[in-house]
C-alpha cells in the first residue's frame, strides 16, 4: 500500500459558503493550493477574504463546503501545529514581555524557530523586555509578525499582514517572508495592496462579493481582464464601423481622436490598419494590474448587497 | 501539555498587581475593622473572630478563584482568545493553567486571613487549621468554574460588575459578612449555596472536624453542574468580541 505524505496534499477548499445573517460573505469558493505555493487573496474590503481565511484556519465553520489542509480538517491541522496564522485584528495578552510572548507562541508548536533568531530577524531584539502593552502601533505589528514567524508552520496564513505598516516596514516584512517561502513553506495572505500581491505572490486569487473572479499568475489576471485601450487619430470615421472591428468592444470619439476599448488589441490593430490606412498616432496601452483589478471586481456592482463588518 | 503556557498564565495572574492587591487587602481590612471590636462575641455558635476569619477568607478566596478565569473576558476583548484558537494549544492545558492560577492566588488570601485571625486570638490546633484549609480549597471549586464561565460569556467591559456582583451576592447569602440567615426558608436556601459551606469551614473544623454530608453534597452538585456548563461555553467561545 502506498503511503502518501499528507503534506503533499496542500490545501483544498470546495464549495465554501458562509453567511452572516442576510449578508452572504462567501458564496461558493473553490480553491486548491499546492504545498510551497505563495498565494495572495486579493480583493476590495468586504470581498470575503477574511471569512475565507477564517474558514481555512478552522475559526469559522462554513455553512456549506469543506476545507482540507494537508489532507486533514482545518481544525486538526491547526491542532497538529501545521498551520500558523496572523489575524487581522488582535493585541497580545497583557502582563507579558515581548520575549515571553514570542517564547509562549513558540511553546505551542512542534518545530518552532529559535526565539532569539526571530526577535533579531524581525528587528525587535531591543524590545524583548518591553511589556506587550507598551508598544507603538508599528512595534506591536512587528511583534505580531514575530509570533507568526516563530511558530514555523508548514502553512502560514496572514490576513492583511501589512495593514497600517509604513513602506519600509512592509519592505522588511516581505523580505522575511521571501525567506520563509524559499524554505518551501506554503503562504496564503490576504491583501488589498495590488503591489504586494504583484510583487510577492506566485499566484493571485481575486475575490469580489464572496466569489473568486479570477485565479492565476499576475500576467494571466491582467490578460483575463484584458482591457487594453487603443488610441488613434482618425478624423471623420464612423464610430459604428470601428466598434464592429474584431476584438473591439467599445469606441468613443474625442475630437479627431478615437479611443477603442479592446479585448484583443492585436486583432483590433491589424484590422484597423487594414481598413483605415489613413490612421495616425496609434498607441496601445493599459493592462495594468490595477485596471484588471478594478474591471474584474467592479462587474455587477448594482447587485452588490449591503455589506456587514465581516469581510 | 505546554508547561510554558501554564507558567506564563500563573505569572500573568501574579503580575496583575491591582487585582491581587485588592483581593488580598480588602478582606483583611474588613476583618480587622469588624472583628477587632467583637473579639469576645460569638456568631453561629462559635467565637466571632473565628467565624469572621473564615467568612473573610472565603470572601477573598472567592475573588481570587473567580478572577483568573474571568480574565479570559479581557483576553477575548484583546483578540488573544482568537489567536489561541489557531494554535495547537489544547483546552485541557488552558483549563489546568486557569485552575492552578486560581488556587495559587486563593492560597495566600487564606493564609493572610489566618494570620490576621491568629493575631485576634483565634487558636486552633494544626489538624484543625489544615482541616479548614482543605475544606476551603474544596469549596472553592465551584467558584473557579464560575470564573471560567464568566470569562467565556461576559464582555470585557462588563467583567468588573459581573465578578463583583457574583462574589458579593454569594458572600452575603453564604454568611461571609455575618450569619444573617439563621432560620426558616432563608436558611434552607442559603444552605444550598457553596459559599455557605465555605464560610462554615471554620465551624466545621472547630466542632465537627468535617462538613456534614449536606455540605459535601451541595459542593459536589454545584461542581458537577458547572463542569459541563464550563465545557459548553468554552466550545461556543470562538473568541469573537
Amino acid at each position: 500500500m502506498a503511503v502518501v505524505d499528507p503534506r503533499n496534499a496542500g490545501i483544498r477548499a470546495t464549495g465554501l459558503t458562509k453567511s452572516y445573517g442576510s449578508v452572504r460573505a462567501v458564496r461558493g469558493i473553490d480553491l486548491e493550493i499546492a504545498p510551497g505555493e505563495t498565494v495572495a487573496l486579493l480583493g476590495p474590503n468586504g470581498a470575503g477574504k477574511t471569512t475565507t481565511i477564517e474558514m481555512l484556519l478552522g475559526l469559522t465553520h462554513p455553512d456549506a463546503g469543506t476545507v482540507a489542509v494537508f489532507g486533514a480538517s482545518a481544525e486538526s491541522a491547526v491542532r497538529s501545529g501545521w498551520v500558523g496564522g496572523m489575524l487581522q485584528t488582535g493585541s497580545p495578552p497583557d502582563h507579558l514581555r515581548v520575549r515571553e510572548l514570542v517564547s509562549l507562541m513558540a511553546s505551542y508548536y512542534p518545530h518552532p524557530r529559535r526565539v532569539e533568531d526571530v526577535l533579531r530577524i524581525i528587528g525587535v531584539s531591543d524590545l524583548a523586555e518591553r511589556w506587550t502593552t507598551k508598544l507603538s502601533g508599528g512595534q506591536a505589528q512587528r511583534v505580531r509578525f514575530a509570533t507568526a514567524l516563530v511558530a514555523n508552520p508548514d502553512l502560514l496564513v496572514l490576513d492583511e499582514p501589512t495593514a497600517g505598516v509604513d513602506v519600509e516596514g512592509r519592505h522588511e516584512f516581505w523580505e522575511v517572508m521571501r525567506g520563509v517561502a524559499a524554505e518551501g513553506k506554503t503562504i496564503v495572505f490576504a491583501t488589498h495592496y495590488l503591489e504586494e500581491a504583484d510583487a510577492f505572490a506566485d499566484r493571485i486569487v481575486l475575490i469580489a462579493r464572496g466569489s473568486i473572479v479570477a485565479d492565476g499568475s499576475v500576467t494571466e489576471i491582467k490578460a483575463k481582464a484584458g482591457s487594453r485601450t487603443v488610441r488613434a487619430t482618425l478624423p471623420g470615421v464612423d464610430l459604428a464601423s470601428l466598434a464592429a472591428l474584431p476584438g473591439v468592444v467599445g469606441a468613443e470619439r474625442h475630437g479627431d481622436a478615437v479611443v477603442l476599448s479592446c479585448t484583443d488589441a492585436d486583432a483590433a490593430l491589424a484590422c484597423l490598419f487594414a481598413k483605415f490606412p489613413e490612421v495616425r498616432h496609434v498607441e496601445a496601452s493599459g493592462g495594468s494590474l490595477e485596471e484588471a483589478f478594478l474591471e474584474l471586481t467592479a462587474e455587477e456592482d448594482s447587485t452588490r448587497p449591503a455589506e456587514g463588518d465581516k469581510s | 501539555m505546554s508547561a510554558t503556557h501554564v507558567r506564563y498564565e500563573i505569572l500573568r495572574t501574579f503580575r496583575n498587581r491591582v487585582t491581587l492587591g485588592v483581593t488580598l487587602a480588602l478582606p483583611l481590612v474588613l476583618y480587622y475593622s469588624i472583628a477587632s471590636g467583637n473579639r469576645h462575641a460569638t456568631s453561629s455558635g462559635i467565637p466571632f473572630p473565628l467565624y469572621f476569619m473564615t467568612g473573610m477568607a472565603a470572601y477573598g478566596a472567592m475573588f481570587a478563584a473567580v478572577s483568573p478565569g474571568a480574565h479570559l473576558a479581557l483576553d477575548r476583548s484583546r483578540g488573544w482568545i482568537r489567536q489561541l484558537r489557531i494554535t495547537p494549544l489544547r483546552a485541557r492545558t488552558e483549563t489546568v493553567a486557569k485552575v492552578l492560577a486560581a488556587y495559587l492566588v486563593a492560597l495566600p488570601t487564606l493564609v493572610v486571613l489566618f494570620l490576621a485571625g491568629a493575631s485576634l486570638g483565634v487558636r486552633l490546633d494544626a489538624a484543625q487549621w489544615l482541616e479548614m484549609t482543605g475544606l476551603l480549597l474544596v469549596g472553592l471549586a465551584p467558584f473557579v468554574l464560575m470564573g471560567q464561565i464568566l470569562g467565556h460569556v461576559v464582555a470585557g467591559d462588563a467583567l468588573v460588575p459581573a465578578v463583583g456582583g457574583l462574589v458579593i451576592l454569594f458572600a452575603l447569602f453564604g454568611g461571609a459578612y455575618g450569619a444573617f440567615f439563621n432560620s426558616g426558608t432563608m436558611l434552607t436556601f442559603v444552605k444550598l449555596l457553596p459559599s455557605f459551606w465555605l464560610v462554615q469551614a471554620g465551624k466545621a473544623a472547630l466542632l465537627l472536624g468535617d462538613w456534614p454530608a449536606e455540605g459535601w453534597i451541595v459542593v459536589a452538585c454545584w461542581t458537577a453542574a458547572l463542569i459541563p456548563l464550563a465545557v459548553l461555553v468554552y466550545q461556543h467561545d470562538t473568541g469573537n468580541v
